[in-house]
């Protein structure tokens, strides 16, 4: 990787605590441009939190997080700005229930990039065609399964042009036939090279695409390496532990 | 009158009450509808044969506007109270949500009786008081312009008929209000932090992705209590307001027509409620075959 450049992401030393619980626990890390950063960890390791630090959905306790080298914490008076360069997909789809799919590209197009209807529309008629679902435009959320409604949450998000894109656990919420048309978009985000930190528990997929792989337990990074290392050669008996549950099925 | 069990709306994944999810419950034959129609009908076949019964109705019917206007004037108000108040019942602000919960708790926790006794002949002397008061004060100090209107403000200026719109307003604004709260609380968080992430502000979002869907997830609720308000109304005859009630408490006084007088007055406000609820089921049901 050009290490040499500034990173997209960085997060310096980061902790979340939700009252007693400490939910993430010193965590430094650094995602570069065109980079791809898969978390992998058991469930209430911290994966979401740290992600959702990235772009202030959760404000942590300590530590910093940078984004294009502008920190969170400094800056949270323009957060708003901000997080409209930051996309993200949630694992519920989380998409906006009262309007079409087009409505829901063009939402904040309009109201936070103040870019005119006819510019929005075609923008988000751009975006659909690339997730391959523009036939599905003037349908709601409600009428469409659950792999077109991330495929159409993901092109909400490339349409605000993001700098980086944020995943958490995509597919998790998807019947198994629905998995892998979401998984494409993804590859296809991949080989243009999008920045993207990605929580997943598809494996196949993290190993063809992610640059570096992270493993967590328990609120704290167990082991990092790239695909090849962790999966061939993991060296935290944790990991090794973790991946033998998860490959088994 | 218990408004937090009215809304128990099932919801999807994005909150929402799906078009199937509301047509669950299979549909009878509306056979109390027409038990209820017979009645109305029968009364006013007896209006046309019987001239006692005709007296009554065309005296009480005087009172029929009263009683619609107030009922609107005073709704649509709760309804602007309700939503600034259920929004400050969900702020992030410390200094809202508890004003909000307040005023609430403290509407819920008094009759609504007392309530318009309390605001028609305390509250509102007391600010038309204070307010002329004010209107002195600032004339002593040289604001003669507003200081003389506000000192013409006397308490006999507000009419009781006001004065009754705003006390159902006051007291069905905290009903509502609860409503809203319950309605934005039934949208899933994920709404909220969808439209954060894209970088709406919290407010660009309540507007745009939040209060949208919670308001038609209300609308039965909203619907209901406006039905409620309608009966409520009644109460006001205590403020000497001529609506329906009063008029027919005011007839059966005088002519001991007691029977006459009050089999008219249910009937009037059974045929309103009637009406009423036919309209909000009609609207529910337009918002529903709008999302198929
Ligand atoms: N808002 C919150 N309030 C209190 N505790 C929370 C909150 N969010 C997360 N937690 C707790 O923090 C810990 C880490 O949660 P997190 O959601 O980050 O885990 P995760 O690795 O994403 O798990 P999963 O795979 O189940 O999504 C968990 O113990 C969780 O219960
Ligand atoms: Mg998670």
């Amino acid at each position: 990787m050009n290490e040499n450049n500034a990173p997209m992401i960085e997060v310096k030393n980061l902790s979340k605590s939700f009252g007693t619980l400490e939910a993430v626990h010193g965590i430094s890390l650094k995602v570069f441009p065109k980079q791809v950063l898969v978390i992998i960890g058991p469930s209430g390791s911290g994966k979401s939190t740290l992600l959702r630090t990235m772009n202030w959905l959760e404000q942590p306790t300590e530590g910093e997080v940078f984004v294009d080298g502008i920190s969170l914490w400094e800056n949270q008076y323009r957060i708003n700005d901000i997080r409209s360069n930051i996309g993200m997909v949630f694992q519920n789809f989380n998409l906006y229930g009262h309007l079409t799919v087009t409505e829901n590209i063009t939402l904040a197009l309009r109201i936070v990039k103040k870019i005119k209807k006819e510019d929005a529309q075609r923008i988000a008629m751009q975006q659909l065609m690339k997730v391959g679902i523009a036939d599905k435009a003037d349908y709601y959320p409600s009428q469409l399964s659950g792999g077109q409604q991330q495929r159409v949450a993901i092109a909400r998000a490339l349409a605000m042009e993001p700098k980086v894109m944020l995943f958490d656990e995509p597919t998790s919420a998807l019947d198994p036939e629905m998995i892998k048309e979401v998984l494409d978009v993804m590859q296809l985000l991949v080989k243009e090279g999008m920045t993207m930190v990605i929580v997943t528990h598809e494996m196949g997929f993290a190993k063809a695409a992610a640059d570096e792989i992270i493993f967590m337990d328990m609120g704290k990074i167990v082991e990092r390496a790239a695909p090849e290392v962790f999966f061939e050669h993991p060296a935290c008996e944790r990991t090794q532990q973790f991946l033998s549950q998860i490959l088994k099925h | 009158m218990a408004v937090n069990d009215r809304l128990v709306t099932p919801k999807n994944k994005n909150g929402l009450q799906s078009a199937d999810e509301m047509q669950l419950t299979k549909k009878d034959f509306p056979w109390w509808m027409v038990a209820i129609g017979v009645i109305i009908a029968a009364t006013f076949w007896l209006i046309q044969v019987s001239p006692d019964f005709k007296d009554a109705f065309e005296i009480i019917r005087a009172g029929l506007g009263v009683t619609i206007t107030t009922t609107i004037c005073a709704y649509s108000i709760a309804v602007l109270i309700g939503l600034v108040v259920g929004l400050g019942r969900v702020s992030e602000s410390v200094v809202w949500r508890n004003i909000s919960t307040i005023y609430v708790e403290v509407i819920r926790g008094i009759p609504l009786l007392v309530l318009i006794f309390f605001i028609a002949l305390v509250l509102i002397p007391g600010l038309t008081t204070a307010l002329s008061a004010l209107g002195s004060l600032l004339t002593d100090i040289g604001l003669e312009g507003i200081g003389a209107k506000l000192a013409a403000i006397e308490n006999k200026s507000i009419p009781m008929n006001a004065r009754a719109i705003i006390s159902l307003a006051i007291t069905y604004g905290a009903f509502s209000a609860e409503i809203f709260r319950a309605g934005i609380q039934s949208v899933s968080k994920g709404q909220m932090e969808a439209a954060r992430s894209q970088g709406m502000s919290h407010w660009q979002a309540m507007r745009h992705v939040i209060l949208p869907q919670a308001i038609r997830n209300v609308l039965p609720a909203l619907g209901n209590d406006l039905i409620s308000m309608l009966k409520d109304s009644s109460l006001v005859s205590i403020l000497a307001v001529r609506d329906i009630t009063q008029i027919a408490r005011l007839y059966a006084g005088h002519s001991f027509r007691f029977a006459q007088a009050y089999s008219i007055l249910c009937v009037l406000y059974l045929t309103l409620t009637l009406v009423l609820s036919l309209i909000v089921k009609l609207i529910e049901r337009k918002m529903s075959n709008e999302r198929k």
